[in-house]
């Protein structure tokens, strides 16, 4: 039976890995939070969006979920902070502000 | 029936691609492997085969070639030497990290440089840590017999590395010699096909092969690919078992001639051993009890049984065919007295580098050598452990 890319994480013995680190399934990188290399960080005001979806093919992450023709707030478990969609939006909708952590 | 005939040794390994029909054939020409996608294209050209027959511009693109038809779940062929392997040294580990069984023909030629076109296995034991299983040839026999048997250690399941079917370039290559080759039914039933649960086409899930490993996973598939290669210890005496029951002809680890009682043993690879079996019977003659150990399979290197062969000899030399430049012997010496540490009572034991670039070795050369054994037994001094034979020296020569 093959390995799904869920049950292999940082604990699995090499035992319970897939030969070669193969993978048998689609869309595997949303399992792996990737946000937290981000330095800077995006900010979006709302209200100032006029929902042109421009930064949302822009997002090289897919880091900007598109419902029902209207954008919601960054994905920021995948975010990395590129500054790609501050840089496109044509209505300054978007701050580009450093990370701040606990 | 096995068929009698006289070929070369790459017409023989071409004869045994055009039996088992490959899927794929990346090709690339390099002196003296260049017969072998030669012969094969025109068996391509007679319709003999309905391999794709991919005409790449490097050996860096005929790996990455096998690589992409393995990993999309065809059986990949190709075949080099020398230089043409050294090229291909990164995607080399590509192919065996991403374990995908690829059947690489090498002609054992030195490499540059000095540029040189002869033998010697500088080139494969360069590509001796790039976790490819080798296994090595003394004659056309032996080469045709190994490539026949290739395949199924290298797909086997818990293996699943690719491997090198060595032998040596023009010595083997373009000799001909009388082999006994087998007919294509058999071959096709010996071989059986590939047909690998997960590939990138033809399946019915997606497969991702190769992707970035991050440092908590990476170790973990170093660790799963050390596995297989002590799997293929197993997997290898499996399928020559298989080809002695089919074809009679038996294969192992190495061949050991002449040990049972051997004081005086040579331990080396490649068509040398027709040259020292030869010199073994002249001893033997004399009443010497010397031996020798041929190599065949040195990827996985069977560390317990070269040891368990070599203990109870009293002076053992490695005939090293490659320089290695580790300034204190090569690559088979580094192996075999690493086995021998285990040993309770070692054989002493000294590295002969011989026969770079394809300086000639002949009977009365291994002749000095056991000679040479028999004086380390009778003074009980090994002198120099690392030397060379077969070059002009000013110095007095140790042998």
């Amino acid at each position: 039976m093959s390995i799904s890319a869920k049950n292999i994480n940082e604990h699995s013995p090499w035992q319970e890995m897939t030969p070669g680190g193969e993978i048998y399934e689609g869309g595997t990188a949303r399992l792996t939070k990737t946000g937290e290399w981000r330095s800077d960080v995006p900010v979006w005001d709302p209200v100032k969006c006029r929902q042109c979806l421009l930064c949302a093919p822009f997002c090289p992450d897919s880091s900007i979920p598109v419902v029902e023709g209207k954008r919601l707030d960054f994905d920021f478990d995948h975010c990395k902070g590129c500054g790609i969609c501050w840089n496109v939006c044509p209505f300054q909708a978007i701050e580009m502000k450093k990370e701040v952590r606990e | 029936m096995s068929i009698r005939d006289r070929l070369s040794g790459n017409e023989a390994i071409a004869y045994a691609m055009r039996q088992i029909n490959p899927d794929v054939f990346a090709a690339f020409p390099i002196t003296p492997s260049t017969e072998i996608p030669q012969y094969f294209a025109q068996y391509v050209a007679d319709g003999k085969v309905d391999t794709e027959y991919v005409t790449v511009e490097s050996e860096h693109s005929s790996m990455s070639t096998c690589i992409g038809a393995a990993a999309a779940g065809a059986r990949a062929v190709t075949a080099t030497s020398s230089a043409g392997l050294a090229f291909m040294y990164e995607v080399l580990y590509v192919a065996a990290s991403s374990r995908l069984p690829i059947t690489l023909a090498c002609v054992n030629r030195t490499l540059t440089g000095p540029i040189n076109i002869n033998n010697d296995h500088s080139d494969s034991m360069g590509a001796r840590d790039t976790g490819w299983i080798q296994i090595y040839a003394e004659n056309n026999q032996e080469a045709y017999d190994n490539y026949l048997q290739a395949m199924r250690i290298s797909e086997t399941p818990d293996v699943r590395l690719p491997i090198m079917i060595c032998q040596d370039g023009f010595i083997t290559s373009h000799a001909v010699e009388n082999i006994l080759l087998e007919e294509d039914d058999a071959v096709k039933a010996f071989v059986g096909e590939w047909d690998p649960e997960h590939a990138l086409i033809g399946r019915d899930h997606p497969l991702a092969v190769g992707p970035y490993d991050t440092c908590p996973y990476c170790m973990e598939h170093n660790v799963q690919q050390a596995e297989a290669m002590k799997n293929a210890k197993r997997a290898v005496l499996e399928v020559a078992a298989d080809f002695e029951r089919t074809f009679g002809r038996h294969y192992g680890f190495f061949e050991s001639y002449r040990m049972e009682d051997a004081e005086v043993a040579l331990v080396l690879i490649g068509s040398t051993a027709g040259t020292a079996k030869a010199c073994v019977e002249k001893l033997r003659a004399e009443g010497v009890k010397a031996g020798l150990i041929k190599v065949r399979v040195f990827r996985p290197f069977p560390f317990e049984e070269i040891a368990e062969a070599l203990s109870g000899v009293k002076a053992v030399a490695v005939m090293d065919k490659s320089e290695g430049y580790s300034g204190a012997g090569g690559p088979l010496f580094a192996e075999v007295r690493s086995a021998c540490y285990d040993l309770k009572d070692r054989p002493e034991m000294i590295d002969v580098v011989f026969g770079l670039a394809g300086r000639d070795c002949a009977v009365g050369d291994i002749e000095r050598v056991y000679r040479h054994l028999l004086k380390i037994v009778t003074t009980g001094e090994t002198g120099p452990r690392y030397i060379h034979m077969g070059q002009r020296t000013s110095e007095k020569e140790v042998l």
